[in-house]
């Protein structure tokens, strides 16, 4: 953990208001990208990050400094997300496809944007975009946040087997939905005996 | 065995985190990998997969204009509210503490007045 954000988790700790919001201000954005990889939806990324500021406020006392301060945030916010998403599930009056529309969607509609989408990297967020959100979790989870299988469980309320389950078929998923694009093989040399 | 029955021991094992891999595949697995060109490109492009995943987690996504001030005077509420509530705790413990105080000094007071008005009934009966 950076030591500034480190001293200032100890002195949010003894109930240093101020110290909390410079929290806030130095790891809301990076929460805000969680919550929206995770949701899909700025709305609930919104209402996703106000609460999980709101339990890590309540609950920072608890915080025994085993991890970094950024990685429970994350916890906290996957935690969130995940029931956000439960509850949107639960109101179906909503109706919200269980494949969420994330922003970069949208080039499937417009093919001048889909022209534009050129990099790996585009094709990677629109696919990732793409996931069924219980499977987007768990990708977004371990492979971009490096979370453990057991604390991804933990958060999303789910066996650590079905988060690895979960987990695989998603690359599955991403590994097809790119195969016509970049992903060709044989054009690397990369020793594949390493297995 | 065919290829399709190795899909997720492949999904799996591309997981190499700072140079050691987490989930190695089995034996019946390395096998067949071995002896097969498709599931060899197959894992290469799981690991290039993975890397560009890793690549996307630096990207930031700007929330709308407000949301810092949201966070915050959400926290601010739940920071008032706390120090109302033990405000108000503290003022409780004070009330009971007196209520007890004052049972026991009138519980005390009885006991006294009930032993002199005892010991002046043996005085006049002696």
């Amino acid at each position: 953990m950076p030591a500034d954000l480190a001293a200032l988790v100890l002195r949010a700790k003894e109930g240093d208001q101020p110290a909390f919001e410079e929290l806030v201000r130095s790891t809301y954005v990076d929460s805000y990208t969680l919550a929206l990889r995770l949701t899909g939806n700025e709305d609930d990324a919104r209402d996703v990050v106000q609460e999980s500021y709101l339990r890590a406020y309540k609950g920072l006392k608890r915080f025994r400094g085993d991890a970094q301060f950024t990685t429970w945030l994350y916890r906290i916010t996957a935690n969130c997300a995940a029931n956000q998403l439960d509850k949107r599930t639960r109101h179906r009056h909503d109706e919200l496809p269980d494949d969420l529309v994330l922003l970069d969607d949208q080039v499937d509609h417009d093919p001048a944007a889909a022209a534009d989408v050129s990099d790996l990297r585009d094709q990677l967020r629109i696919a990732v975009a793409r996931l069924p959100p219980r499977l987007r979790a768990v990708v977004v989870l371990r492979d971009l946040y490096d979370l453990p299988h057991e604390a991804i469980a933990a958060e999303l309320g789910i066996s650590e087997t079905a988060a690895k389950v979960r987990l695989h078929r998603a690359r599955r998923k991403l590994r097809e939905d790119l195969r016509p694009a970049r992903f060709e093989p044989g054009e690397t040399g990369e020793d594949v005996r390493a297995v | 065995m065919r290829c399709e029955d190795f899909a997720d021991a492949l999904a799996a094992s591309a997981d190499v985190r700072d140079g050691s891999q987490s989930a190695s595949l089995d034996r019946a697995a390395r096998l067949h990998v071995e002896q097969c060109l498709r599931c060899q490109a197959e894992l290469v492009q799981y690991r290039r997969l993975l890397r560009a995943l890793r690549t996307l987690r630096s990207e930031v996504l700007e929330p709308a204009p407000g949301l810092l001030s949201d966070i915050l005077a959400t926290v601010e509420q739940a920071g008032e509210r706390h120090a109302v509530r033990s405000l108000l705790s503290g003022r409780r413990a004070a009330y009971l503490g007196g209520l007890a105080a004052a049972t026991a000094a009138g519980a005390a007071g009885a006991i006294v007045l009930a032993s002199r008005t005892r010991r002046g009934r043996l005085r006049l009966a002696g």
